[in-house]
Order: C-alpha cells, then structure tokens, then sequence
C-alpha cells in the first residue's frame, strides 16, 4: 500500500518512486475489457494502460461507459470479459490491496445530509484508518475552502460545495490512483483551478489519475481515451 | 476490526442525529401490546396465557419497521460504493451495520418490554426469561432482516416487501422464544428453549450476513 506521510501531502512513498524510475509497470493496465450493464455490451476490446505519474481523460458521448469504466476499475462491477492488471498482477489476486490503493469519486456525494460536513469526513478518516482523522480532515477541508462551513449540516450545501465534499474525501488518505467521474461538476472558476492544481500535484508526485469528463483540463502527462472507439460492434448486441 | 467499529460508531452517530428509527420502533411495539386487551379483553388470566406470544409477535413486526432504511440511505447517497472499496471483506461491514441497527432498534425495544409484560399480565418469574428470549432471539432477527433489506435495496418502498421475506424465515425464532417465555411461566425449565433459540439464531445469523453480503453484491452489478 503506499501511502503519504500525514503531514506532507504530496510526497509518496519509496514503492511509487521506485515504479515511476523504472517506468516497468503501469499502475492499472486494462486488456480486453467487456462491460455489460443490464445484459447489453457498453464497449468491447477497451484496452488501456496508465503509468504512475499519468492522467488517463475519458471522453465520449452520454452512455459510452466512462462511468461503468470507472467503476470496473475500482473493483465496484467486474468486466464480462478481458482483465485488469495493477502493478502487472491481475486485480484478482489482491482485490484488498487495489482497493486500499484507491480513491473513487463518483456521482454522488455520500455526505449523511443530518451530519456536519466535518464530522461526515471524520468517519470517511476514521474508516480509512487515518492517524489523526481531526487534524487530516481540518486540512482537507482548508484545500477545497470548505474550511469555514465546516459545521455546517450536509444538507444546507450546495451542489458545488458538495462536490468540493467530494474532492475533499479524496485527500483523506493518499493513494496512487484516483478514479473520478465528473468532478468538475458544479464547481465555479476558482474551485476548478483548485482541482486542477490538486490532480496536477497529484500526477506530479507520481500518482495516476483516471478522469471523466467533459471540461478541458489542464494536467501534466495527460492523454485521451475516446470510449467511443470501443463501442461493441452491432452483430456483437 | 476496527473498520467494524468505525461502522458501527458511524451509523450509531447518523441514527442519532437524525431520529425517527429507534422511536418509531418502540412506539409500534407499545401500541400493538396496547392493542390486546382491548382486543382480546382485560381479563387478566387470559391475558396472562397468551402474553408470551403477544410479545414476541409484537417485537418480531416492531422490528421490521426501519429495516428498509438499513442499506437503502447508504446505497441511495452513493456512501455505499465507498464502503465497498474497504479493504475488508463486504460480512465486515453488513455484520457492523446489523449491530448499529440492532442497538438502535432492538435494544429499546428490549427495554420496554418488562414495562409491557406487566401490562399483560405476565408473571414476574417469567420476566428475566423474556428479556433472555429476546436478547437471544433478536441479533438473528436482525440478520434475517438484513436479507431481506439487501435484496430489495434498489427498490422504492421495500418496506412490506421485506416482511413478507423476512417474517415466515423468523418463525423458528418465535417458536422457539415463545417456548421459552412460557416453559418460566409454568415454573419448568426454560434453559432447553433458550439453548435451541441460540442454536438457530447463531445460524441465522451466520448465514443471514453471508447472504445479506451475496445480495448486495448482486446489487451493485
């Protein structure tokens, strides 16, 4: 597992240094990816490959399966067909490990509205087994500017500072990969240059970002996967 | 283990936080007690005779009231998805949120039920067997009911749904906790009926969070 030292936000541990020297294994490798939600194909053959210190963007029309790549990834629904390799191992072998190694961003907020911001990512700290969950959430906080309505019921924010919620959660606890669906969803301006200046450090420090989304963002090392090339063929449907 | 507790302080936290759950359990549990004499009429051997029976039954539907709630709210705001990608296995988790509904549920249900007991009559002797009998009898309610509350988590209203599942798999509880409540009635021994409540119940409950974890999973597919 790697994991960031709680005070330096950033700085990942020797395993993802040695991996991003040595360029040998990709963080998350798809081969021959099938997805099928409710008994039809949503894309066939997908094929992909994410280096540390990467970000992978998907783009493709509504329905594609940007959202259902995401959640395969992140071990959430398994692929029909075809295999998914972290660090060179299939997925399988570990499930634990990758799923320790992660942080998912999905749709919704999962904020418990009758709780306060603070004490909602509290329990998310607490659950991830974070050293000092009080002080990890007080700074995760103060990176989304979130700071301020700390205290606040979950149901009083607003779709964008729930979002922001969200991205918050994700600094909790490091991890080396990060899976977001439409993060920048209801952010205004300077919230979305703060996401950026977050996935950039992100990337940066060696990590590898897989991201949907329609806004053009600005990350360093960062390529497009088009789903729409892997659409399953009619005869296949 | 300690992902288990963080769960379980979790879900104590939310139900606390925003009420209902718990007392709309217990409030159920007092009226439908209420119910029997009126109903049946305040004759109080009579009441006496059947008062095992119209406990057990009594807590046995007061516990189904916010079994809908038990998976839905997590799987509805999307926390669901992060409580998966735990590394532990999904039984953690269902078993940690079978304790934090129980306590929040069952226990005061538990409570009350010496204060309801005098209402129908009960003998005193048969009192700390019917608090034993249900002590026993409810943590496998509970996970019988969390089968059902996971197989209908994606449904609108799931509510009676998961009676109609949960409530004929729960009948060799109250076999077998009624028995014992009555056996103290009669001044025998009750300790046979309470060792075969526990025996079904470790089953239950072993299996019941198996399969709760089986139908989640089929769930989130």
């Amino acid at each position: 597992m790697a994991r960031l030292s709680p005070r330096r936000p950033g700085c990942y541990d020797s395993r993802i240094l040695e991996l991003r020297a040595g360029e040998l294994t990709e963080i998350l490798k798809g081969e021959g990816l099938l997805c099928e939600r409710g008994g039809r194909p949503v894309f066939a053959r997908l094929h992909f490959a994410l280096a540390p210190g990467s970000a992978l963007v998907l783009k493709g029309p509504n329905g594609s399966g940007k959202s259902s790549l995401l959640r395969l990834c992140a071990g959430l629904i398994r692929p029909s067909a075809g295999r998914l390799l972290r660090g060179g191992r299939p997925v399988d072998h570990d499930p634990d490990g990758h799923r320790a190694d992660l942080r998912y961003m999905g749709h919704l907020p999962a904020l418990k509205p009758a709780l306060t911001l603070r004490r909602n990512l509290e329990h998310w700290a607490m659950l991830y087994g974070v050293g000092d969950p009080v002080a990890r959430v007080e700074a995760a906080l103060s990176r989304v500017r979130l700071g301020t309505l700390a205290d606040l019921p979950a149901r009083l924010l607003s779709a964008g500072q729930q979002r922001r919620a969200a991205i918050a959660r994700l600094l909790l606890q490091p991890a080396s990969l990060w899976l977001m669906d439409e993060p920048t969803v209801g952010l205004d301006a300077r919230s979305l240059d703060d996401l950026t200046r977050l996935m950039a450090e992100h990337v940066e420090a060696g990590g590898a970002i897989m991201v949907a989304t329609h806004q053009p963002l600005d990350l360093p090392s960062m390529q497009d996967l088009d789903l729409s090339a892997f659409r399953p063929e009619e005869a296949f449907t | 283990m300690s992902v288990f507790w963080s769960v379980v302080r979790r879900d104590l936290e939310i139900a606390w936080a925003q009420g209902g759950g718990a007392g709309f359990t217990v409030i159920f549990f007092v009226i439908t007690v209420t119910l029997f004499p009126f109903g049946v009429g305040p004759e109080p051997g009579v009441l006496a005779r059947i008062a095992p029976g119209i406990l057990w039954v009594a807590a046995l539907l007061a516990s189904m009231i916010s079994l809908d709630r038990l998976f839905a709210a997590d799987l509805e705001d999307g926390s669901f998805d992060h409580l998966l990608l735990l590394p532990e296995p999904l039984a953690v988790i269902v078993a940690a949120k079978c304790l934090a509904h129980w306590i929040t549920t069952s226990l005061p249900l538990i409570l009350v039920a010496p204060l309801l007991a005098l209402m129908v009559n009960l003998e005193a002797e048969a009192f700390p067997v019917l608090i034993l009998s249900l002590l026993i009898g409810t943590p496998a309610v509970t996970a019988i009911g969390a089968v059902g509350a996971a197989l209908t988590a994606g449904i609108r209203r799931a509510g009676t749904l998961i009676a109609l599942i949960v409530l004929p798999l729960a009948i060799p509880i109250l076999i077998f906790g009624v028995a014992a409540v009555e056996a103290a009635r009669m001044a025998l021994d009750p300790a046979p009926h309470l060792m075969l409540l526990a025996g079904t119940g470790c089953f239950a409950l072993v299996l019941g969070i198996a399969a709760a974890g089986a139908a989640l999973k089929l769930a989130m597919e």
